[in-house]
């Protein structure tokens, strides 16, 4: 089975980095790849230059994943498990670094508590913690927020921000389409193994959605000749798609023109949903 | 170095905390047969002249313990790793395969070498013994506790299943350590046995870690010693390349 095809793409240092596609479009292939943990029959990856499999003491040193299965080892502590997970990189005495990472994910309560007592989400915490111990320049995030309560999810991305703002690069696979949106500044969309889009995040939204534009008239028609396209009619109510924001000041002029008044009126930012379905061919 | 110790500190953390399972359990288990072996048999068998039968079991059971436990050792840690899916911790960490390889064994070797003194140790209340070339005892007991344990690290790496470790356990393991002549001298067994006997390694480790005790072995311990040494190097070479290829840990 082929999971990946031709994908070619190259995240900047510092950047904020979005791998979006539906099940089995091929994001965590991708990102075991990088991680060493799938071997690509042929194509290269790098972390930082290094190779990761001729290179990959020095790939893997920089690079911190989150694996999306909730994984444990069930023998050991919080605190055990981030020590050990130092050692793996070398750190022996990471205590001061494990200490802060603990407290920016709230897991300084449950330091000493062994893992097969955690709930889930607290579990997902280690997971991102064990990630960080060794403060790689290039972090991993797949699905990070799955099955994650609102509180988690703040605290994450505030100290994931915080780290990429002291220019640690973000690599990030969600299924929620709003985190992409309000954290990445370029995203990859992935479809049957290959790159579906890449572009920055405004670029995406500006290019593939334009403007919806909700209007509540004072009548059950729309007069001719109105720019965009009708997406939904329901009684006096209307939505419609724009190329740009430049057609809505030809929208209100037809409406005033044909003496039709607005009742009420909402424009829609893009949206990367509809980008993504479309993208994907799975919207309308 | 530190990647190397730190993974042999976390094996071995492994399975010290769960040291009833570990390790108890497997001293009551030998236990059981020296009381049992010893006394049914005791007074029916002289092996070597002047040896008690007990005598003689002890030095048996002791080595099959450290081998049974080297292997148990490596073997279902790594099995449980991989279905557990926290393997990936150590996979995606800057290990070679080569300490990945080295801390598995090591680890595996603590844990035969720490159950087969804990046998000894509660031996020395039933029977008398007296180590008469110790370093022979430890050269053996090292490298048959490195064989089972690298052997275990193969069994760990090939299974995707915990019954598959187990069939190997059941199936090679534990019968060519009954055979190999912990409970009896190979020369009391019919010539073809006896032919047997000498295609199995487990009979070298036994017989070889015997003769530290005895002075007296039904083989040269020089070549039980070569022997043992040389199935060390075979089997290392092949974990080390299935490591390498990354064959069912890395896809």
């Amino acid at each position: 089975m082929r999971a990946l095809a031709g994908v070619s793409l190259e995240v900047e240092q510092g950047e904020f980095f979005g791998l979006l596609g539906p099940n089995g479009a091929g994001k965590t292939t991708l990102i075991n790849v990088i991680a060493g943990l799938v071997r690509a029959d042929v194509g290269t990856a790098r972390v930082m230059g290094a190779d990761v499999l001729t290179e990959y003491r020095r790939a893997r040193q920089q690079l911190g994943v989150v694996p999306q299965e909730l994984v444990f080892d069930p023998f050991f502590t919080v605190r055990e498990t981030l020590r050990l997970q130092s050692g793996y990189y070398g750190l022996r005495r990471n205590d001061p670094w494990i200490d802060e990472v603990m407290h920016h994910l709230d897991l300084t309560a449950k330091a000493d508590a062994n893992m097969r007592s955690l709930s889930g989400g607290m579990k997902r915490r280690v997971l991102v913690a064990q990630a960080l111990v060794h403060k790689p320049p290039v972090i991993v995030l797949d699905e990070p927020t799955a099955g994650v309560d609102v509180e988690l999810r703040q605290g994450l991305w505030r100290f994931v921000r915080r780290m990429n703002r002291d220019g640690h690069s973000i690599v990030l696979t969600t299924h929620y389409l709003e985190e992409a949106e309000a954290h990445c500044s370029r995203i990859a969309m992935l479809k049957e193994g290959r790159i579906a889009a890449l572009d920055t995040t405004r670029n995406l939204l500006g290019s593939f959605s334009g403007v919806e534009l909700r209007l509540h008239l004072d009548r059950e028609v729309l007069p001719a000749g109105l720019p965009g396209s009708v997406l939904e009619a329901d009684g006096a109510q209307f939505r419609l798609r724009l190329a740009s924001y430049r057609d809505l000041e030809e929208a209100l002029a037809r409406l005033r023109q044909a003496g039709v008044g607005i009742r009420e009126m909402e424009l829609a930012p893009p949206d990367l949903e509809e980008v993504f379905l479309r993208v994907t061919g799975r919207g309308s | 170095m530190s990647r190397f110790l730190t993974l042999c500190h976390k094996e071995l953390l492994r399975f010290f905390k769960v040291s009833v399972q570990t390790i108890a359990a497997p001293v009551l288990t030998t236990l059981l047969y020296l009381v049992i072996f010893g006394h049914a048999l005791e007074g029916r068998l002289e092996v070597y002249e002047g040896v008690r039968y007990t005598a003689f079991l002890v030095p048996g059971l002791v080595m099959m313990s450290v081998l049974q436990n080297a292997f148990a050792n490596s073997s279902s840690s790594l099995i449980q790793s991989k279905i557990t899916g926290n393997i990936v911790f150590v996979l995606i960490a800057p290990i070679s395969y080569a300490e990945f390889f080295a801390a598995y064994v090591v680890a595996a070797v603590v844990r035969g070498l720490v159950v087969g003194l804990c046998v000894l140790a509660v031996t020395v209340w039933f029977v008398e013994l007296r180590v008469q070339a110790p370093l022979w005892v430890l050269a053996f007991a090292l490298l048959g506790a490195a064989l089972l344990g690298t052997l275990g690290l193969v069994a760990g790496v090939v299974s995707d299943k915990i019954d598959q470790v187990s069939a190997f356990q059941n199936f090679v393991v534990l019968p060519l350590s009954f055979l190999s002549g912990v409970f009896y001298s190979i020369h009391s067994l019919p010539p073809v046995w006896q032919q047997l006997s000498h295609a199995n390694p487990f009979f070298y480790m036994v017989d070889g870690f015997r003769y530290g005790f005895f002075g007296a072995s039904d083989f040269p311990p020089l070549a039980s010693l070569a022997i043992v040494f040389a199935f060390l190097l075979a089997v290392s070479s092949v974990t080390l390349a299935l490591l390498k290829s990354g064959y069912k840990m890395r896809y």
